[in-house]
């Protein structure tokens, strides 16, 4: 089943078509990975569909349901979350804290019912903070509960974007450069999290830099280069396709994918 | 701030204590006018600090609901007829109203613009008391009559620095839960990032708005108490120099500190008066003494003494 579709996008920036007439669609527990090279309109294609931009054409589906234009916040509410490529960390917060508002779309209490820290106001802190220590353990970061965001260093915060993405249980988790300033180890470990992430029925769109990983996790890869499709397929045929190789890969990138295959 | 939190009841204990030896200390009455003072301008910095140090949104206008509450109770007896608390209600309610209107399309400026749009508000609020004569008595301003609850009439320093000491505790109190609550952290995380607050379900208009309303109210309460304790209420209640007055408090207190309202009010209550022996110096060495706590407590006096105690925290 489709749960994300994407019909014909377009959006421009003072002139230029950062995306243009892009078309893909993302079956329900799928991996689904977007490359292509610096400037392709990755990001902006997760811009669009997490609703920070307003696409100029096209339309936007999430589980058959236009939602083309609709505020983040409303998308969130409908299942769909991301994390960022450059990090919006609440800093201020805790760890903790960050995941807890990650679980924010599922909490039910009025403000009145906050100001006054009624009952139901303490049963949802601990069902909140339960499930955010839940997310953070499986990031690995339970260890750092308690510390402020800004004291962390640069690889947890990154995992803590996920963690707190993962509290809002979504539907669809739109994953922006995960691995981008992770050591091989992290990005090993980063692998495995995707895969059991997605394992759990949780569609993964995936906009990645790193080769190896991207070719190892996705079920199916969708190239952009311009801000146009320039392929999709598995892992396999998008390796070998020779538009991609050619105009996208290039001699650096052959080599790259080469070494993923070995 | 988790500090705060994990010891929301030490803090409200703590200020219990406070308020109830304060008056020990105290030699005169006079004490106790200040004292008074105190407590209902830190009732306005709480609100405006849950505002500006926990959702991050400027406001420069805020005497304004100060002017609104305060006028409130000297009009609603006056014109109206209508008992003292019944007016400070309908004020409160009245300022509420007034923030959600205007708050509504200028919550969506940021930063500077933000700034100055409120404080265009706070002016506007100032205009309409010193033009409206036939009910606000103009520049000079009106009588206020004195609050009676059940035939007792609440009137001088010691039974005002109670009410407005008691009234500040509820405050606190009200402030620390929504802080540990799903709109706590939906403020503070709009404080840090919109578009991450945004993407995790948060309706960052809605609740900017409402913590908008909240500190108006506030802010009302707190101008009700000033004029029924005064007896007097002029359009400098609503005026821009009051408003920046709340928002230095905030600042030198601390932002995102309950606390810190409180000694930002008494540090802006206090040194005028303890200033006035300097004479002609006083302005100037109170701009010294705020310049000094600013370069050297920058993230405010309470967060930077408790960082100085609590060791190293960022």
């Amino acid at each position: 089943m489709i749960i994300l579709e994407a019909e014909g996008l377009a959006i421009t920036f003072g002139g230029i078509r950062a995306i243009d007439q892009v078309s893909l669609a993302v079956d329900g527990g799928q991996v689904f990975s977007i490359i292509g090279p610096n400037g392709a309109g990755k990001t902006t294609l997760l811009n669009l569909f997490s609703g920070l931009y307003r696409p100029l054409d096209g339309r936007v589906r999430l589980a058959g349901e236009d939602v083309t234009g609709q505020a983040p916040d409303r998308l969130a509410r409908r299942g769909l979350s991301r994390t960022f490529q450059n990090l919006q960390i609440f800093f201020r917060m805790t760890a903790l804290e960050n995941v807890m508002v990650g679980h924010h779309r599922l909490e039910r209490t009025g403000i009145l019912a906050d100001l006054l820290h009624l009952p139901a106001v303490r049963r949802q802190n601990a069902k909140t903070r339960q499930a955010a220590h839940a997310a953070l353990a499986r990031l690995g970061l339970a260890a750092q509960a308690d510390r402020v965001a800004s004291a962390l260093p640069y690889g947890a915060l990154k995992r803590l974007e996920i963690a707190r993405a993962l509290a809002s249980e979504p539907q669809v988790l739109l994953l922006d450069e995960p691995a981008a300033g992770c050591n091989p180890v992290e990005t090993k470990e980063l692998e495995g999290i995707i895969r059991a992430i997605a394992r759990d029925g949780v569609t993964v769109v995936l906009v990645e830099h790193d080769m190896r990983l991207v070719m190892n996790v996705s079920d199916r890869i969708h190239v952009l280069a311009n801000g146009r499709t320039l392929a999709e397929g598995g892992a396999a045929e998008v390796r070998t396709n020779p538009d991609v190789v050619a105009a996208y890969l290039g001699i650096h990138g052959t080599q790259e994918a080469t070494r993923a295959v070995g | 701030m988790p500090a705060i939190l994990t010891h929301r009841l030490a803090v409200l204990v703590a200020l219990a204590a406070i308020a109830v030896l304060l008056p020990l200390a105290f030699p005169s009455a006079y004490y106790y006018r200040v004292a008074a003072l105190v407590f209902v301008f830190a009732l306005a910095a709480l609100g405006l600090n849950l505002l500006m140090g926990f959702a991050g949104q400027v406001s420069l206008g805020h005497a304004g609901f100060l002017g609104i509450g305060a006028y409130a109770v000297a009009i609603g007896p006056t014109h109206l007829g209508l008992p003292s608390w019944a007016s400070l209600i309908g004020g409160a309610a009245l300022s509420g109203l007034v923030a959600f209107l205007v708050g509504r399309p200028i919550l969506r400026l940021k930063g500077h613009y933000l700034a100055v749009a409120t404080l265009g508000f706070g002016i506007l609020v100032a205009i309409v008391l010193t033009n409206e004569s036939g009910w606000t008595g103009g520049p000079d301003g009106m009588p206020v009559p004195s609050l009676r609850i059940f035939g007792w009439r609440a009137s001088g320093s010691v039974p005002w620095y109670w009410i407005s000491a008691a009234t500040f505790l509820v405050g606190a109190a009200l402030a620390i839960n929504l802080i540990d609550s799903p709109t706590g952290r939906a403020i503070r995380a709009i404080h840090d990032s919109e578009t991450a607050a945004g993407v995790l379900g948060v309706d960052v208009a809605r609740k900017k708005l409402a913590i908008f309303v909240i500190s108006a109210v506030y802010a009302s309460i707190a101008g009700s108490y000033l004029a029924l304790f005064n007896g007097l209420v002029t359009p400098d209640t609503a005026g821009f120099l009051r408003s920046i007055e709340l928002a230095a408090m905030v600042v030198l207190g601390g932002m995102g500190s309950i606390l810190g309202a409180l000694v930002g009010a008494a540090i802006l209550v206090v040194l005028p008066q303890v200033l006035t022996v300097l004479h002609d110096y006083e302005t100037l060495v109170l701009g010294l003494i705020l310049m000094g706590f600013m370069i050297f407590l920058r993230a405010g006096i309470v967060p930077s003494l408790a960082g100085v105690l609590g060791g190293a925290r960022t």
